[in-house]
């Protein structure tokens, strides 16, 4: 500790000396500046494109948009209503809910049981469970695109319910599993020699312990299936159903690169992770983090 | 949850009891996983088990095998296949190609970027603002990333934001960013550098500050520079959780999809194309189902001893969670 003594002992900077290392850092400052600005700049101009009205667009560039302010919410009128992005958000809703909620249960309930239940063959099922994260979605793109036209459950939200919430499963397993695990052993068995059944274990000591890994997986599956394309793509053909992200890219294909259309669309898009990631950055964080063993 | 005693005879030992009521449940167990297993079987190990089937036979129309052809879809995409892999050229182009120029630049510049950053970060008071300018791109949808992109290369300068700063602050011509062939592949890779490297930043951030502060704090009293110290001391303790890092990226390459898909839908030609991309036009335009599972194949042969590695990795080093 003879270090932090000697810290102790240093007389408190004067003013020339911090002066002095302000100027010093004064390249890590513009470095950051910078990145900063690199950073910025491309969401920030779709952002106020996507309240510009589509002649001035064409006309001059967002960053002239100073000089001659022209504020209109026309474009969302336009992107909500004929390009169908209202609509669209509610199927995004309705998509991405169940995607979460199914995964987190099912994957919390098999957790549970791999932490806290002795069973035959428990680790060796484990390790398959957890081998199945590998395995990339288009390893199963055709295979399933049968499976649910021959159960005739290609046409509504079933099918991609079932899909995100299989491709999830994996991860939510090992994430909780490895949370599961590290809640103490004398709590579980003392519940076990009061009598309680699993379920009320799992349900009522096991889950509440465990919301920060719960919070964690759910924001993570969450974003993944609401800004997911490829799923919507392939699972969903009924353009009344389609989520966000598809509407997008038809929009697109529709209309060509009209910005007054895509940056409207764009932002609709990323209101909700951007609120999302404001209001629960932590968990946000974590989520991603964890997340990114997939 | 009762608080009762116990019931029962008092002699038996709570250690012998607990063993016996663990045994019993067994069933119990199974019921846990059921929902799960069921679900992973049919949706994911058995259709996994039929793409590689497929990959082994040509379609029809309703996705049944048609007709088999042994090995012949493996060695059509490794010889035959331009858009996949054009030997006849040097350097030697398409899709594969694409991924790997993709997993080189797109991890090394990711991963610098982000250490750079985490590493200047740290020295300032608005660290916190810094990280979360830098993260937030990786809570967008990939394809909302695209259209940001699309919208910064627009070839007008009077629209597009990176040929704005071309023509007026360096005086040079406009450049079709996204059309031309020579192009493309590195204003994608820019683009999604862009989004995610908050990844590599925030972990190798956390990383940084695991360092313990006497180690830095001695090194400073022997006199080291600050250059010394992130050389000698903090560079050496990052390359575990930089491993981590690039692992994972690379992942990211094998599987990138979404942001070509709507930026150039791998064109101009066939330039910008990679392995998922190509997989899904040989699927949904050419209707090649067993040539698409083929393409499939080779993307989950890529990515699993990537996973194991980080796996392996997350478990034992404890990086993250």
């Amino acid at each position: 500790m003879t270090v932090s003594a000697e810290a102790a002992g240093r007389p408190a900077a004067t003013v020339s000396q911090r002066l002095l290392r302000f100027i010093a850092r004064t390249p890590v400052h513009i470095a950051l500046l910078v990145i900063a600005v690199i950073w910025l700049v491309p969401t920030v101009g779709l952002a106020i494109t996507s309240f510009r009205p589509r002649d001035q667009i064409q006309a001059s560039g967002w960053w002239t948009t100073f000089n001659d302010f022209a504020f209109t919410l026309h474009n969302y009128d336009l992107v909500l209503e004929n390009a169908g992005m209202g609509s669209s958000f509610v199927n995004s809703v309705i998509i991405t809910v169940p995607s979460t909620i199914l995964p987190l249960a099912i994957g919390a309930a098999a957790a549970y049981a791999f932490s806290w239940i002795n069973f035959p063959f428990r680790d060796t099922i484990f390790l398959f469970i957890v081998a199945l994260m590998v395995v990339p979605i288009q390893m199963a793109l055709v295979p399933l695109l049968r499976l649910f036209r021959d159960l005739g459950i290609s046409d509504w939200y079933v099918g991609i319910w079932l899909a995100h919430t299989a491709f999830g499963l994996p991860l939510a397993v090992f994430l909780l599993r490895n949370f599961f695990i590290t809640l103490p052993r004398d709590l579980i068995e003392a519940a076990r020699v009061d009598g309680a059944s699993n379920l009320r274990i799992f349900m009522r000591v096991v889950l509440p312990l465990s919301v920060p890994a719960l919070a964690s997986y759910g924001i993570f599956q969450f974003l993944w299936v609401w800004n997911d394309l490829l799923m919507a793509l392939v699972f969903i053909s009924d353009s009344d159903l389609f989520p966000m992200t598809k509407r997008i890219v038809e929009t697109q294909g529709t209309y060509g690169a009209e910005y007054h259309l895509l940056a409207s669309g764009a932002f609709l898009l990323m209101i909700v992770p951007l609120i999302v990631f404001f209001a629960l950055q932590r968990y946000f964080v974590q989520g991603l983090l964890a997340g990114s063993v997939k | 949850m009762s608080s009762q005693p116990v019931p029962g005879p008092v002699v038996r030992p709570r250690g012998r009891r607990l063993r016996t009521i663990f045994k019993n449940q067994g069933w119990q167990g199974l019921l846990f996983i059921a929902p799960a297993v069921i679900l992973l079987g049919v949706l994911v190990a058995y259709p996994l088990v039929w793409t590689i089937v497929y990959s082994f036979g040509d379609t029809n129309a309703k996705l049944d095998i048609a007709r088999w052809v042994g090995f012949d879809n493996f060695e059509r995409l490794f010889t035959r296949d331009r858009v996949f892999l054009n030997r006849d050229d040097f350097p030697p182009e398409g899709a594969l190609v694409n991924n790997i120029k993709w997993a080189f630049l797109y991890t090394t510049i990711s991963l610098s970027l982000g250490l750079l950053i985490a590493v200047l970060a740290i020295r300032v008071r608005y660290e916190s603002i810094i990280k979360a300018i830098v993260f937030v791109p990786m809570a967008i949808a990939a394809t909302a990333v695209a259209i940001i992109w699309k919208f910064v290369y627009e070839p007008d300068p009077d629209i597009g934001v990176a040929n704005a700063v071309l023509t007026n602050v360096f005086n040079v011509d406009p450049i079709v960013f996204l059309g031309r062939a020579d192009t493309v592949n590195y204003a994608i890779i820019f683009a999604y550098v862009w989004a995610s490297t908050g990844f590599a930043m925030v972990v190798l951030s956390a990383a940084l500050k695991g360092i313990p502060e006497e180690i830095i704090e001695a090194a400073k009293t022997d006199g080291a520079n600050e250059w010394a110290i992130f050389r000698r001391i903090q560079f050496p303790l990052l390359s575990l959780p930089m491993a981590v890092v690039t692992v994972w990226l690379t992942i990211n390459v094998i599987k990138l999809f979404d942001v070509i898909y709507v930026l150039t839908r791998g064109g101009p030609g066939n330039s910008s194309e990679v392995i998922a991309t190509q997989m899904f036009d040989e699927l949904f335009q050419n209707g090649e189902g067993g040539y698409a599972a083929a393409i499939a194949v080779v993307m989950l042969l890529l990515v699993t001893p990537l996973m194991i590695y980080n796996i392996r990795r997350f478990r034992s080093e404890k990086v993250v969670t």
